[in-house]
């Protein structure tokens, strides 16, 4: 995942450029315990009480302080495998540890919330039973409902179930995202990487600086180096600045160069952002 | 209460080793005690710009490594009595330069000297970092072009994090001296303009030297502009500089083309 490097032009020279974009999911973290077979019993427990609770969600396992060998960790992958849970990756591995056929080592994994399975299991159940309840409603002939209401009804209730799981989802994302603050110019050859949230910069970003920020990018100056707003893969992502005369600016991986800048948008206070895949640039103020 | 200043640019040919020796003789001429340091190790030329090549015996490189005294390398100014030069080896590679001897080294040159000025080989590798690393304050010698400023703003960064200042998280002084400035070229809008070289690089201005041939003739003379030529245009703005430095307050004045009636009259005849 390199979320750094724009990689497509927002318009003209390159043709059929190959695009990639920073996406970070939350992935569930299993720490296994010695011995398997009890930490497994339990797993089985917790998977009756709340059934697919595994199901379509990414899974690292945790090997931190566990003296298990390459064959013993391909062992329990396997058991888990026949439990219906894959593991996409495993985070603090030694080396010793992995191998072929083993999921690929993860780092730099930072904590979000921790996720309660049995509290999670009570709202899908809520969430399906309102659904099916709903549906039942809309499905009952003699209620004088014609069959166009009914499928309304059979929508809102799928709706209903939909946004009752994306709430649960919901409380992993953090509650509001952190802004980095910079109180001097970022000189050349400098490099400002900050991919959870905003930057500004109270000063010029000098011809050979670099700013990457996650979010949008501010500059009280004039900003001369490379600005990389969205760098995570948002979109939505913009970047101010006083006086825009940059080397080059990207959101969401799309970029501009100086020369595709225009020039009556050179030396003015302007903003960047994107519609669609059209990077737009105007003067503010 | 010595001072340790570094003349620095990041780009060569920018004036640097002129500069250091410019600024040290000025000083020296009023009555501090100076010593100029050149860092540049393999491609020493304060020596010659101080004219003091034939009297080396020990360098830098060998007070590092305790071949040598500090008092033993050391050579006093024949002009100027207060004013002293510790030459670089150009033998040795500047791999011999240690953190730890050099910070020994200019211990030493603080009890000395008033005014400690090292000059900074070009560049931002080891020899430029070590030379930057103990000042209390720096001075950008930067040119009125493009890829002068940019190098400039880049020793700018590494200043704010690469020095014992910067690590003991205090901020370190730094001071612009625009060097080879030409009035003939900025009128024409061939350089960049002195407020934007300011506004780019946002670091107060020490002064501004014009492009001359007295520094030229100096420098090839063996002796520094400030005790050469001091009524020179360019001596004066070191020595106003250098009384900038001091703490002096005095107004920067641009140099501009000052031709009297009779200039103009023979310089449109011969244009």
């Amino acid at each position: 995942m390199n979320a750094q490097s724009p990689t497509k032009p927002a318009q003209g020279a390159v043709p059929a450029a190959i695009r990639f974009r920073g996406r970070s999911f939350v992935a569930l973290v299993l720490a296994p315990e010695e011995p398997f077979d009890d930490w497994l019993a339990r797993l089985d427990a917790l998977a009756e009480k709340s059934a697919g609770f595994f199901l379509g969600r990414p899974i690292v396992l945790d090997l931190k302080d566990l003296p298990v060998n390459r064959d013993g960790l391909k062992e329990l992958v396997e058991k888990l495998g026949e439990r219906g849970v894959r593991i996409m990756g495993v985070e603090n591995a030694k080396p010793s540890q992995l191998g072929p056929g083993l999921p690929p080592e993860m780092r730099g994994g930072r904590p979000a919330n921790d996720i309660d399975p049995a509290q999670e299991a009570e709202r899908a159940a809520a969430a399906r039973v309102a659904a099916e309840k709903a549906a039942a409603e809309a499905s009952v002939p003699g209620a004088g409902a014609d069959a166009a209401e009914a499928k309304v009804a059979a929508e809102a209730a799928a709706k209903a179930a939909a946004d009752a799981v994306a709430a649960v989802q919901g409380t992993v994302a953090p509650a509001s995202l952190p802004s980095l603050i910079i109180d001097q110019p970022v000189r050349s050859g400098q490099s400002v990487v900050f991919t959870e949230g905003d930057v500004t910069v109270l000063g010029s970003v000098a011809s050979g600086a670099e700013i990457v920020a996650g979010g949008s990018i501010h500059v009280y100056g004039a900003l001369r180096g490379r600005a990389l707003a969205g760098a995570t893969g948002n979109p939505q992502a913009r970047i101010f600045c006083r006086k825009l005369e940059a080397e080059l600016v990207a959101i969401d991986g799309l970029y501009k160069t100086a020369e595709d800048i225009g020039a009556a948008q050179r030396g003015q206070a302007a903003q960047v952002w994107l519609e669609g895949d059209a990077m737009k640039i105007a003067a503010i103020g | 209460m010595a001072k340790v200043l570094v003349v620095t640019s990041g780009k060569g040919g920018v004036g640097k080793t002129t500069s250091t020796a410019a600024l040290g003789a000025a000083l020296a001429s009023q009555g501090k005690n100076v010593v100029v340091v050149d860092f540049d190790v393999g491609l020493r030329n304060l020596d010659l710009v101080m004219g003091a090549e034939r009297r080396v015996v020990y360098d830098l490189i060998n007070v590092v490594q305790g071949d040598a005294k500090l008092a033993q390398a050391l050579i006093r100014d024949k002009r100027c009595e207060t004013l002293h030069l510790l030459p670089a080896s150009q033998t040795r590679d500047k791999d011999n330069l240690t953190q730890e001897g050099v910070a020994k080294v200019m211990d030493e040159l603080r009890e000395k000297f008033d005014w400690v000025i090292c000059d900074s080989p070009a560049g931002i590798e080891r020899g430029a970092t070590l030379a930057m690393r103990h000042a209390d304050a720096a001075i950008i010698v930067t040119n009125p072009e493009v890829s002068s400023v940019r190098d400039s703003d880049r020793i700018i960064g590494l200043l704010d994090s690469k020095t014992l200042k910067a690590e003991a998280g205090e901020r370190m002084d730094k001071h612009l001296l625009l060097t080879r400035y030409d009035p003939i070229r900025a009128e024409r809008g061939d350089m960049l303009k002195v407020d934007d070289v300011l506004e780019i690089l946002s670091i107060p201005l020490l002064g501004i030297v014009p492009e001359s041939q007295d520094v030229l003739r100096a420098s090839n003379l063996g002796s520094p502009v400030t005790l050469c030529e001091p009524q020179s245009a360019p001596a004066r703005a070191y020595f106003d500089a250098a009384r900038r430095l001091e703490g002096a307050e005095l107004p920067v004045v641009i140099p501009s083309e000052r031709k009297g009636f009779l200039g103009k009259l023979f310089g449109r005849r011969a244009a």
